[in-house]
C-alpha cells in the first residue's frame, strides 16, 4: 500500500499504482496518471474508453477485461491498443481510478 | 518484485480445441498486460490458422483422460462432435469467442500470427491456405529469431 500525489491531492494506490479508492479520483487527475504511464495527451477517444470504464466500474463493481470492452464500449480491439499500447483493460483503469479488472480474456 | 516479462513466443503444437485454447488466453493475456507475444502455429496447431479448417476444431475424444470417458464411449462415430458442441456452448456463456474470432482479436491486439514452414510444406500448404491474420510462414531459426529476448511457450 502506497500513497500517490496527483493534481496536488494525496490518494493511495497499491502497489501497482491502482487506485484502492476509487472515490478519490476526479477528472483533472486522469491526464497526469497517464503521462505517468507514457501517454502524453489524452484525446477524445481516450476519454471515451477511461469514462466507459468508471460506469462499467459503478455498475457492475469492477472494470471490463479487453474482450468486453472492444464489444461495448464503441471502441475496436485494434483502435484500444492504439490508443493505450501497454494493455488497454489495464491502462485505462488505471488513468480511470479503479482497480485492475481481473479476467482471462 | 521480480523483473516483469517482456516479450513470450507461444508455439501452437496441437490441433484439439483443448490443446489451441490454452495458446489463443496466453497470447491474449499477454498482450492485455502490455506484453509483446507471437503466436507459432506448427504441425495440428496449423488447423487454427487454416482457412479450410479452423471453424471445425474438435475435443480429442479418444485416449484423453483429461475428459474421464471411457475409451469405447469416445470412439463413437460423432462423439467428439458432441463434446466440442457442448464444450462451445459452455464457453458462449463465460463469453469466451470462438477459435477464429479469438485469433483475428489476438491479430487486432498487435500480436504477430506466424505459420511454421516446415509443417506447410509437410501439409502442402502456401500462405493463400492460411487466414489472413497470418504474418508470414517461417522457419524455425526465423521463430528463435523473433523470440529472442523473452521468454518461449511450448503449447
Amino acid at each position: 500500500m502506497a500513497e500517490a500525489s496527483y493534481d496536488g491531492q494525496v490518494v493511495s494506490v497499491n502497489d501497482e499504482g491502482f487506485f484502492t479508492d476509487p472515490g478519490q479520483w476526479t477528472e483533472a487527475m486522469a491526464p497526469q496518471i497517464a503521462k505517468a504511464e507514457g501517454i502524453d495527451h489524452l484525446t477524445d477517444r481516450h476519454w471515451q474508453v477511461i469514462r466507459f470504464m468508471r460506469q462499467e466500474y459503478q455498475a457492475k463493481g469492477t472494470g471490463p477485461t479487453v474482450r468486453v470492452l472492444g464489444k461495448t464500449s464503441g471502441v475496436s480491439i485494434k483502435e484500444l491498443y492504439q490508443l493505450f499500447p501497454k494493455g488497454p483493460a489495464k491502462l485505462a483503469a488505471k488513468i480511470a481510478g479503479i482497480p485492475k479488472p481481473r479476467g482471462c480474456i | 518484485m521480480s523483473e516483469a516479462i517482456e516479450k513470450v513466443s507461444i508455439i501452437v503444437s496441437k490441433g484439439s480445441l483443448e490443446g489451441i485454447y490454452p495458446a489463443l488466453i496466453l497470447g491474449n493475456g499477454a498482450r492485455a498486460e502490455g506484453i509483446e507475444a507471437n503466436l507459432f502455429f506448427t504441425f495440428f496447431g496449423l488447423d487454427a490458422v487454416s482457412k479450410k479448417r479452423h471453424e471445425h476444431i474438435k475435443v480429442a475424444s479418444v485416449g484423453n483422460p483429461g475428459l474421464h470417458l471411457a475409451t469405447l464411449v469416445g470412439g463413437i462415430p460423432g462423439m467428439p462432435g458432441l463434446l466440442t458442441s457442448y464444450m462451445e456452448r459452455k464457453m458462449d456463456k463465460l463469453d469466451i469467442p470462438p477459435i477464429p474470432e479469438f485469433i483475428e482479436m489476438i491479430a487486432d491486439t498487435g500480436a504477430g500470427i506466424y505459420g511454421c514452414q516446415a509443417s506447410c510444406d509437410l501439409f502442402g500448404l502456401t500462405k493463400d491456405d492460411l487466414i489472413d491474420q497470418v504474418k508470414d510462414i517461417i522457419t524455425v531459426g526465423e521463430f528463435y529469431s523473433l523470440a529472442a529476448g523473452g521468454q518461449i511457450i511450448f503449447t
